[in-house]
This record gives structure tokens, sequence and C-alpha cells, in this order.
């Protein structure tokens, strides 16, 4: 660690991230009174997430730029093709991952 | 409890090559930075969180204010208020590893401990809640200081490395869609997701998009039979 900044805002980080893990359990802690709509939202939650997820990761995408939607389609089709066919998660991490490598920095 | 960690073990592998390759990645990028071993060490120890700590290198490269830095943390983190409301009920009665569990809920943590309840063993499900969170964060820890490492020994040309990410949601929603009945709530997180990038920007959009899926959630209405 180089100087009290970089601890700083290292802290900083680490506050907040950890601020919003605790903040639900914090405020539900009364478990008895969870509402319901709480209680769906949890159920139903995950779903919307990961759809949520899924674009978050590709917002970086020049949808207009085709070096940069080329790879990027092709590696959800190799990640999501292998998942759907295989069904192991794993083995669809590897595939897309080095498959989006080696077209951004061989082909595209 | 040996069956019980070896099932966490064996639940957790995708995880081990997701976040050895994605720390790694890190790792790399915050020797390129030219910062050292000691703070991807620390980092990932105490912060834990892949976005926020690939956004950090820029933040802290660039001398960005404490509050700048805060608050970027606070937009990019956001969504883990999500993953407590979903699993207030199943970290109930944990005991006192649940402060450790809440601590290490990342998105991979989250998908792992969140699924279906028939994946999970009956008993010692919180033992098995903690050893996936105690493992995640030992695989994270081991790839980013790897990185790290590596990045002070030799080229490499790690472009692309990021997408790993975006594989790992993009198989477990589609776990989620092939073992799910009703696709109502995925659609709306992605459709809802892509209207607000679509208005707000990339910088902006993820706060939005919380608010409108929270909002589609409460108002859509789930048929109890298959839920």
């Amino acid at each position: 660690m180089r100087d009290p900044y970089i601890i700083q805002a290292v802290l900083v980080i680490a506050a907040v991230t950890a601020a919003l893990r605790f903040i639900p359990f914090i405020v539900f802690k009364n478990d008895k009174k969870t509402p319901r709509i709480v209680e769906k939202l949890g159920r139903i939650l995950p779903y919307a997430v990961m759809g949520m997820l899924v674009v978050y990761c590709l917002k970086e995408v020049k949808v207009t730029e085709f070096d940069s939607i080329m790879p990027t389609i092709l590696g959800c089709l190799i990640t999501g093709g292998t998942y759907i066919w295989k069904r192991n998660t794993l083995i669809s991490i590897a595939c897309g991952t080095i498959g989006y490598m080696l077209l951004v920095q061989l082909v595209f | 409890m040996k069956k019980t960690f070896r099932q966490a073990f064996i639940h957790t592998l995708p995880v081990l090559a997701g976040y050895l390759f994605l720390g790694f990645g890190f790792g790399i990028i915050l020797e390129a930075n030219g910062f050292g071993i000691g703070l991807a060490f620390f980092m990932s120890l105490l912060i834990y969180a892949g976005a926020g700590q690939y956004a950090a290198v820029g933040l802290l490269s660039g001398g960005a204010s404490l509050l700048t830095i805060g608050l970027t943390t606070f937009m990019i983190n956001c969504r883990h208020l999500f993953y407590g409301i979903s699993l207030l009920g199943k970290y109930k009665g944990a005991g006192i590893r649940k402060a450790y569990m809440i601590f290490g809920l990342t998105d991979e943590t989250y998908a792992l401990t969140s699924r279906d309840d028939r994946l999970i063993p009956r008993e010692g499900r919180y033992d098995y809640y903690f050893l996936v969170t105690l493992l995640d964060h030992i695989y994270w820890i081991a790839g980013c200081v790897l990185g790290a490492t590596v990045g002070t020994l030799v080229e490499f040309n790690s472009e692309g490395i990021d997408f790993v990410l975006t594989a790992l949601f993009i198989t477990i929603f589609l776990e989620q869609w092939l073992t799910s009945k009703k696709h109502a709530p995925a659609i709306i997180g992605i459709v809802a997701t892509a209207a607000c990038l679509v208005v707000f920007g990339s910088e902006k959009f993820l706060i939005p998009a919380m608010i409108v899926i929270a909002v589609a959630l409460c108002l859509y209405k789930e048929d109890q039979s298959n839920a």
C-alpha cells in the first residue's frame, strides 16, 4: 500500500459494498413481519436480476460497430449454444470466453 | 459435513474457473496500472466484488475523490440489495455464519445459494451455503493474487477476458429459464434493463432499471401453483 488515499479508497469501496449486502437483512430483521410483497419479490427477483445482469455485461457493446457487435453475438451464441447442448456451466463459460478472446484478438 | 463439503466443492467448480479467470484479469489490470500484489490481496479479501473492483482500478489510478468512489461503487453494487431481499427466508436461522454469508454475497454465490432448494442437500444446508460462500471467496482471492503475480512476470494479452462474467450470467440465466415454467420475470428483467440502457445511457441506466424491475414485479400477478 503506497499511501493513505489507496487505503481509504479501498475501505470506502468495501464499506459501501458490505452495506448494500447487509441492508435488506437489517431492514427486514423482524422475520415475522416480512411483508407479502417482499416475499413475492424474493421469489421472482432472481429470474429478473439475471436478465438484468446479462444486459449489464453487454452495456459497452456498440450496436452500430460491426467489430464490436460481432464477437459479442458469437461469444453469446457459443456460450448459450454449448449450454443448451451440454448443460454444463463450466464448459460453456470456458468455450464462450476463450472463443470471445480469440475473436477480439485475432479476427475482429 | 464431509458430504456437504464435497457437494459445495463440486457445485462451486464453475465459480472456481470463473473466478480464477476473472480474478486473474483483475490482477493483470491492477498490476498494469502500477499497483502491487498486496493491493490485489486486500481488495479481494475486503471488497470481494468483481465489477466493483474492476471499476475501482480506474478510479484509483485516476485519483478520483472518495465521494466519487463511494457513489460509483453504490451504483455498480446496488443490485446486491435485491440478493438480500430474495435470501431473507433462506438465510434465516444460519446463526453466526450468517454475517459472513451476507458479507460474501457475490453474484455467483447468490446464483448458487438462491437456486431451487431441490438442488441443495436438505440436511446441513446452512453448512452448504456457508461453504459455498467461503470457497468462492478463496477462489476469488487466489485468482486476483495470481493475476497480479503473473502480471509482474510476463506479458499477457488479456483482451476480452472480461467476457467470462457475461458467459457466467448467460449460463445461469439459461439454467433458470430451462428449469422454470414462468418466463415473465426473466423477460421483464431483460426488456426493462435494455430499455433503460437505451433511454439513460450506459453510465446511468442501472438504478432506473432496478426501479422499473421492482415496480413491474410488484404489479406482476404470479400463479401460486407453479411460480
